[in-house]
């Protein structure tokens, strides 16, 4: 296995993102920065339950608000730290991704896609009525001072975010390789061939999607502080649905990598266009993509790869499997 | 005489208000061969995904060695050692034909803790006497009707199991691959599991089966030693409508 090579470039990405808080001395390069590790974390999540298992959930939004709320609840009720903001945001995805999973995991297909975009309506609506976090109108928060060995709130965050980034894939990459893997590929290609072949489909499904469900919710716990401020309508975007399904998409689902090249190539492209035309025309970039590699390549940049350097493998992790 | 190894027990299943299987009885001893025919649409397929769990009966219980199973979902069932293979084949696409029977081994046949090596090597004695050695590593989506017919029966019997339900395993196939799934099925039941066989190709039938039990719309109309239930004149009707 490539086992200490994964770990030796998790090393040194956080070891990178580290030095690049310590020498660059442009703070919007960590504004920037942070936006795309945060994608990558949720096209990685989002993977898990619809790369894996072949789930397509419409309702990344919904994890991902309720983390902010949950940062912003965490700050204001005990003022917790961002660790700790972050940690029961990642559990109350979890068991957000328990609950939604064990109502709608039932369905299939587009039915259980749209479950799952009437779920983030029904939390988004929740929050806009609940007083305390601000309701519909939205809150400020007042950031805290970065704790050592930082001078910066956004350095910090960037970090943080990168380390996200390294347990979001590693996991996926456990997942990827284990036997929950192999059962989940069995699900995405035949549900009722799996189940009688012995594979517990409802168990690892509901497995994925608290998984999934706690890495999207974890993500959405540092926003708040980003942002300084949390308001509906921005935390249950729905731009974060379709961001999460698309950059997964186009970098491929079969792999781990695939999210995460996905998430790379669109949200730098988008924040490069963010900046030099609009911010409007990252959403039309976001479409265009889509529709090209849905046309030319089905399996995202991956399949582009096989097809052109590996033809005829279908196992990236070498079939080996460890129970 | 030995403890069944199932026991379907007044069996019902009822979609709305069309009864697919109407309380349907029968025993298998340890080792048979059982043939189960009838016409298109007499819920043969119903019967047996009431056995496998695919489906839950309406009334009625399904025991399966010795414990009372007709609650327990397909899985458990499986892992119990009751194994199917599908009317449609219905592979795991988009892994290798090796993939689709570790598949089983890690998941039906949990118990037995075996490693990685253990495992691949258990995989390839199946494929081998299956005669899909040279398939291990093609995709499941590349292989012939034939082949797939094959690796549905290799990917139930690497779940280890004591019961082996066969649903028209040699549907489409030439006379001369049915006679090859045909002593893969004997050679299969020689090693100790029982097997239910579902089958139209009645020459296949005959050879195979030590009992036979026709349905037909959802009742059993017949049981018995092949050549009587052949000779059964209500069979015959139900057949050839004569």
């Amino acid at each position: 296995m490539r086992g200490n090579g994964f770990w030796l470039a998790a090393a040194a990405f956080i070891s990178a993102a580290y030095g690049l808080t310590v020498f660059a001395t442009n703070d919007y390069v960590f504004f920037a920065g942070y936006i795309i590790l945060q994608f990558m974390v949720l096209a990685t999540a989002w993977n898990i339950l619809g790369g894996y298992a072949g789930y397509v959930n419409f309702g990344t939004n919904a994890f991902f608000g309720l983390g902010v709320y949950t940062a912003v609840f965490m700050a204001k009720a005990f003022g917790a730290p961002l660790l700790l903001q972050i940690l029961v945001a990642g559990l109350v995805g979890a068991v957000l991704g328990f609950a939604v999973g064990l109502l709608t995991l039932r369905m299939h297909g587009i039915f259980f896609s749209i479950a799952t975009i009437a779920m983030s309506i029904i939390i988004e609506t929740f929050i806009i009525n609940w007083k305390f976090v601000g309701g519909a109108s939205g809150v400020q928060l007042l950031r805290p001072p970065p704790t050592a060995p930082f001078d910066s709130y956004i350095r910090m965050l960037f970090v943080i975010a990168a380390v996200m980034v390294v347990l979001a894939v590693a996991v996926a990459r456990y997942v990827q390789n284990s036997w929950i893997g192999r059962g989940l590929r069995a699900v995405r290609d035949d549900e009722i061939a799996a189940e009688c072949t012995g594979v517990p489909t409802l168990q690892l499904k509901l497995l994925a999607c608290s998984i999934s469900g706690f890495f999207l919710c974890a993500m959405g716990a540092p926003a708040a502080m980003y942002l300084q401020y949390a308001d509906p309508a921005s935390a249950f975007n729905l731009n974060y649905s379709v961001s999460a399904l698309a950059m997964s998409l186009i970098g491929g689902t079969a792999h781990w990598i695939g999210p995460l090249l996905g998430a790379l190539l669109l949200a730098s492209t988008q924040q490069l266009l963010t900046v030099t035309i609009s911010s409007e025309v990252n959403v039309l970039v976001l479409g265009l993509m889509l529709v090209l590699f849905v046309v030319g390549a089905p399996d995202g940049l991956i399949g582009l790869y096989r097809r052109f350097f590996k033809p005829k493998s279908s196992d990236p992790s070498g079939g080996s499997s460890a129970p | 005489m030995s403890h069944p190894v199932l026991h379907v027990d007044q069996v019902t299943k009822r979609f709305g208000g069309f009864t697919a299987v109407d309380n349907v009885s029968l025993t298998l001893r340890p080792g048979e061969r059982f043939g189960l025919i009838g016409p298109n649409g007499s819920g043969k397929t119903t019967l047996i995904n009431c056995i496998s769990g695919a489906l839950r009966s309406t009334e009625g219980r399904v025991t399966f060695d010795g414990h009372d199973v007709s609650t327990l979902p397909a899985y458990k069932r499986t892992r119990r050692g009751i194994a199917r293979s599908f009317q449609i084949p219905r592979p795991f696409k988009s892994m290798t034909v090796l993939e689709n029977l570790l598949v089983a081994i890690d998941f039906a046949a949990v118990g037995h803790g075996l490693n990685a090596r253990q495992q691949e090597s258990e995989v390839t004695a199946i494929l081998d006497k299956m005669g899909l050695g040279s398939k291990t590593h093609v995709l499941s989506s590349q292989l012939s009707q034939v082949e797939l017919r094959k690796m549905e029966l290799a990917r139930a019997v690497a779940s280890r199991p004591k019961l082996l339900i066969s649903d028209e395993a040699m549907a489409g196939l030439s006379s001369s691959e049915i006679d090859e799934v045909l002593d893969l099925l004997i050679a299969l039941n020689k090693d100790g599991i029982t097997i239910i066989m579902i089958e139209h190709i009645m020459h296949a039938v005959m050879r195979f089966s030590d009992r036979v039990l026709c349905m037909e719309a959802g009742r059993v109309i017949a049981e018995g030693a092949p050549k009587d239930v052949m000779a059964n004149p209500r069979v015959q009707e139900a057949y050839l409508g004569v």
